[in-house]
């Protein structure tokens, strides 16, 4: 437990370094968001309420700013990441149905992590890989040209 | 500064430069309709979010259509305002607000005041056009001053421009996209557990009824039937300079008497005045100012200056959650409102021999902070709260029509006694520079024990959003700093705090622009700033009208410290009529 504290404490140190490092924190929210991601893996509301005492800018714009962009997420993110396209040529080659295998498999939904922390989803547009449709990622590891029914194998492997 | 000459339906326009196409339209009787844009000229709030485009007019050799709020004039411009083109997009743009916007207009609180309706009569917009199953949704916040009811939200943005720019408070942004975008707080708390000041300036600029007041009118006309009450009712200053505007007099009107009459008619036991605790506020916080002068000037322990005011309920809210490191320097005077509650129901009820359960003291008020103020746990005694119920000055005007009562024919008549009798500076608590002036009235006399060679402060008075004016006591010069609009008061209190330059003695902070005549319970002004001006000229005229015009000298005052009170900061005036603060950490 202490250690996980003293952990955290160093986060929001380093993260408090990067802030006072910035010649001006004018304009700078979307690149100290950035930032804090990186740091904690996700931006908690503890996270965006010391951006903003930091900052001195309201934590309304903080979390405006953090709601409004996809690529933020106030979710720790699963151990396993599933990241599956959700775009045009994969939805029409059955993106959705993979997808509620996943679900099912996994017991996690869309934006949203597995209450022991071990999976979630996270619903994309497009990662540029059109030709493998329909296509997920699991870490740096591409599952291309899937099938409903190699779903349950390839999640098997994580459990 | 240069002009530019335009062109717009035919009419040659000179503006200068800088100007938007709307401005330049409305200078030769163009008038373009609008719906997110709002400029308030006098307390620097524009909106100019661009958002709604109801406003697009034709540019010649310009593609698109241009939003004319925010497109600046060019040298030679030709503008058409009311081609077919120009009127087909602001009907779409109207029929798809509509079809995102709840049909509940019959039974909204907002129905006759809103804009969007205006617009759709205006353009005359008829049946669903556009239909479909998407409709954006979000959950009602209610809190003991206002509504959020984000489903009539149509993305004007002005709430956000006047919390963040005008007032700086910073409780509000626009959060998600898409159909999930919304106006809210951080983390979509509700706005009771933020920053908020309940101040209510968003709902005073909310164009639907997407931001209302919490309505208390139901509750008093239940308490006013319940034959086992004895039911009271205390006017604030600045109601009786607004009220006339919702029965189609002029801005400006007084109806002080009139207003007495309606209240009589609908049943009130006793008509009371805000104005007598208002007086009582200044021996309070006049007194307070004296001590706290003492120590200053002989370097004596305690408290020193400078004294802020606290007779603003979103003031003291702000300084609670984002001024900790002056949360010492306010006057520990409660606002005249809560002074009123207290007195009401011991030294009233006592009087009639009633039990303080038995009395409902009512609030005609022009703010919606203080249905909060109302509700915070040190005013009440075992769960009984010293103001019951809190009306705005718009409530009060529906209640008078709901009781079938014509303002019109109703005869002047004058508030009740002893709680009803007050002076010119009670009055001029209703406008930005008035308390502070009426304070200083009472202190110059007290402390140099000769009489003021001028009533009058014109240097204290006006509409600047930060004033600093210096006034001779005798002996000594006091710098009194005053501050309307939160964002002003944010600038004042941060030059204090960091080391006060100006070396200001005394500060009087409104949160609301122009005081509380612009209060957030006010008829709405719909953007016309000049409405506010009308309403201070009137509240120094009532000043000016009144036979007695320095609170010390108020007969009925002197009464209560003689018979009730003892003397100013007794021991039973601190218990009843002062408070005290806490810090706040919120989002």
């Amino acid at each position: 437990m202490a250690a996980i504290i003293q952990q955290k404490e160093e986060k929001f140190k380093e993260l408090e370094q990067y802030i006072d490092s910035l010649p001006d924190t004018k304009g700078e929210l979307i690149r100290v968001l950035h930032k804090a991601q990186g740091i904690f893996g996700f931006l908690p509301e503890e996270v965006q309420r010391f951006i903003a005492k930091k900052m001195k800018v309201s934590t309304a714009k903080v979390f405006g700013v953090v709601s409004f962009y996809s690529f933020f997420t106030m979710e720790p993110k699963g151990e396993v990441d599933i990241s599956i396209c959700l775009g045009t040529a994969c939805y029409v080659r059955g993106a959705e149905k993979i997808l509620t295998e996943l679900k099912k498999e996994t017991g996690a939904e869309v934006g949203k992590t597995t209450p022991n922390g071990k999976f979630s989803i996270t619903g994309l547009r497009c990662i540029g890989a059109c030709g493998l449709a329909p296509v997920f990622t699991i870490g740096e590891k591409v599952y291309g040209r899937v099938t409903p029914e190699q779903v349950k194998d390839i999640i098997a492997q994580y459990k | 500064m240069s002009e530019v000459k335009i062109i717009i339906d035919g009419k040659e326009v000179h503006v200068a430069k800088g100007s938007t196409v709307l401005d330049a339209a409305k200078k030769i009787g163009v008038d373009i309709p609008t719906l997110c844009h709002l400029d308030l000229h006098d307390t620097k709030m524009v909106n100019q979010a661009a958002s709604c485009r109801v406003c697009v007019v034709e540019v010649e050799g310009r593609r698109n259509l241009a939003p004319s709020c925010a497109t600046p004039v060019v040298e030679g411009m030709v503008v058409k305002t009311n081609t077919i083109r120009v009127m087909e997009a602001r009907k779409t743009v109207l029929e798809l607000l509509v079809s995102d916007h709840p049909k509940e207009c019959l039974s909204c609180a907002k129905a006759g005041d809103c804009e969007l309706q205006d617009l759709t009569e205006l353009c005359g917009l008829r049946g669903d056009s556009i239909s479909g199953t998407a409709m954006s949704t979000y959950k009602k916040d209610i809190t003991p001053s206002l509504i959020r009811d984000m489903d009539k939200c149509v993305l004007c943005r002005r709430c956000e421009t006047m919390c963040n720019k005008v007032q700086e408070v910073g409780a509000l942004s626009g959060i998600n996209r898409g159909f999930n975008a919304v106006v809210s707080s951080a983390f979509e708390l509700p706005m009771a557990e933020t920053v908020c000041t309940h101040c209510g300036q968003c709902v005073a600029v909310c164009p639907t009824g997407a931001l209302t007041e919490m309505n208390h009118t139901w509750k008093v006309v239940e308490a006013l039937a319940d034959p086992t009450k004895t039911v009271i009712v205390q006017t604030a200053p600045a109601v009786r300079v607004a009220l006339g505007e919702e029965f189609g007099n002029e801005p400006g009107s007084i109806v002080t008497g009139k207003m007495v009459s309606a209240l009589k008619a609908i049943g009130f036991d006793h008509v009371f005045d805000t104005d007598f605790t208002a007086d009582l506020t200044i021996l309070e916080e006049g007194t307070e100012l004296l001590e706290r002068l003492e120590n200053f000037l002989e370097g004596k322990e305690g408290p020193s200056l400078p004294i802020l005011t606290s007779c603003c309920p979103a003031w003291v809210n702000f300084v609670e959650s984002q001024f900790h490191e002056l949360i010492d320097i306010p006057s520990t005077a409660r606002s005249p409102q809560q002074m009123f509650g207290s007195v009401a129901k011991t030294y009233f009820a006592d009087k009639l021999g009633i039990k303080r359960e038995d009395l409902v003291v009512v609030s005609v008020m022009p703010c919606l902070a203080k249905k909060f103020e109302a509700s915070r746990e040190e005013f009440a005694v075992d769960g009984n709260p010293d103001v019951d119920l809190v009306m705005s000055t718009r409530e009060l005007a529906d209640l008078i029509k709901q009781m079938n009562i014509d303002m019109e024919e109703l005869e002047e008549s004058e508030f009740d006694n002893p709680l009803g009798m007050s002076t010119g500076a009670g009055v001029i608590f209703g406008t930005t520079g008035g308390v502070i002036e009426a304070a200083v009235r009472t202190a110059y006399e007290v402390r140099t024990k000769k009489p003021l060679p001028k009533i009058d402060f014109e240097e204290l008075r006006g509409f600047d959003g930060v004033r600093v004016a210096s006034v001779a006591m005798d002996d000594v010069v006091l710098n009194i700093g005053i501050a309307h609009g939160l964002g002003n008061a944010k600038a004042l209190l941060t030059e204090i705090r960091d080391g006060n330059p100006r070396n200001i003695h005394a500060v009087e902070v409104m949160a609301c622009p122009g005081g509380c005549i612009g209060g957030a319970g006010q008829p709405y002004h719909h953007g016309d700033s000049s409405i506010l001006m009308k309403r201070q000229a009137a509240i120094y005229q009532v000043d000016k009208n009144m036979p007695i015009r320095k609170s010390h000298e108020n007969p009925a005052i002197a009464e209560i410290y003689e018979k009730f009170l003892g003397k100013p900061l007794s021991e039973k005036a601190h218990h009843l009529l002062h408070t005290h603060y806490h810090m706040k950490d919120k989002a």
